[in-house]
């Protein structure tokens, strides 16, 4: 693919990028009330679920401003990285990975269960929904490529 | 520029829920603080914690902290010069929130000043000092020590009287009253029960003239 040429977004690209970053930025802010209101102190493998979350964040507005479908190159990596931390912090959370090797340092426990709604949701199941969505979003915008430009 | 537009409105629209849902859960918070130490107000204040102003004053600042917190550090001054503001109308009572680490042996040390009645200088001299003794993660709580002489204090004396049981029984209750209160934050204040909710020594200065203003 020439890097030099640029790939614009057609409509319905655009509206499923919209779509992806509608649900970053619903991310984005709930993962910020969660610490900067509520308090909650994030633990280690929150907060590397957080930085591809942010990058998504300013790149995919920045892409439907520029109408430029090559985000995708960036952005698909970004959400799989995230929704395979966020998978392993699930793991981590029902007991599937042993506590003895969780990667945390001082400050808040990656197996401390904060927060349950209604039983079962909790904050990396809810990333993991997140970054599960924005990953299919994106595929989407993908598979809507114009057949010159796959 | 249709486009354009959906995506201000998008941003704006995230950082309206945002600000909108922040001022809700805190005023919600404030609320549920306020009610709880309503209703604990008999967990306010105990006979043996310490207290500097008029015991007849009107008004009481109860003020949970740790020696080795930096933002109790940061408020001292302001905490001093808002009891000089209203001579013989307000006085400060404070309680134990030992929550840093190693920080109930820092507390035992002020306790040991108070039997030789050296307790704020103490206190005063153990926030100066505090980067020293109380850096995070390494607390070195022996080199408080090294700026006590100065205060005056019988240093001898001290490292006997921190042993006391009575020390203990101290930081227990003002433990179980922090539960009670349900204080998770240092400093903490009240004022005559009210709790202060923003963590801003102008806010404590306004709650503090209101009570005065109230009371006089």
């Amino acid at each position: 693919m020439p890097v030099d040429r640029v790939l614009r977004a057609t409509p319905r690209q655009w509206n499923l990028l919209l779509l992806a970053w509608l649900l970053v930025l619903a991310s984005t802010a709930g993962s910020l009330f969660l610490s900067e209101v509520m308090d909650y102190v994030p633990c280690v493998l929150c907060w590397y679920q957080r930085i591809p979350m942010y990058a998504l964040a300013l790149i995919l507005g920045i892409a439907l401003r520029a109408q430029d479908a090559a985000v995708l190159r960036y952005a698909q990596p970004l959400a799989l990285l995230g929704l395979v931390l966020a998978a392993f912090h699930c793991l981590l959370y029902l007991g599937f990975i042993p506590k003895g090797i969780q990667p945390c340092g001082q400050g808040a426990s990656c197996a401390d269960v904060k927060l349950e709604l209604w039983g079962f949701v909790t904050i990396p199941l809810m990333s993991l929904l997140a970054f599960a969505a924005i990953a299919v979003v994106l595929f989407l915008v993908k598979k809507e490529s114009p057949d010159e430009a796959k | 520029m249709k486009r354009n537009s959906i995506l201000v409105v998008v941003v704006l629209a995230v950082l309206a829920l945002f600000a909108g849902g922040a001022f809700f859960y805190q005023n919600k918070q404030g609320q549920e603080r306020t009610e709880v130490a309503a209703k604990s107000s008999a967990s306010l204040v105990q006979f043996h914690s310490p207290s500097t102003g008029a015991s007849d004053a009107k008004v009481t600042i109860v003020e949970f902290l740790d020696p080795s917190c930096e933002a109790c550090r940061a408020f001292y001054p302001y905490v001093k010069s808002i009891l000089a503001e209203n001579p013989g109308k307000v006085r400060l009572v404070v309680r134990y929130a030992a929550f840093h680490q190693d920080s109930d042996a820092a507390v035992k040390i002020l306790e040991a000043a108070r039997v030789q009645g050296l307790f704020w200088q103490t206190l005063e001299a153990a926030f100066d000092s505090q980067p020293v003794w109380a850096d995070h993660g390494n607390p070195q709580i022996d080199r408080l020590w090294e700026f006590l002489p100065r205060v005056g204090l019988d240093i001898k004396k001290a490292k006997i009287d921190m042993e006391n049981p009575r020390i203990m029984a101290i930081l227990q209750q003002d433990m179980a009253d922090i539960q009670t209160l349900q204080v998770k934050k240092t400093p903490t204040f009240f004022v005559n029960g009210k709790p202060l909710l923003v963590s801003d020594p102008q806010a404590l200065r306004v709650l503090v003239q209101q009570e005065v203003k109230a009371s006089y």
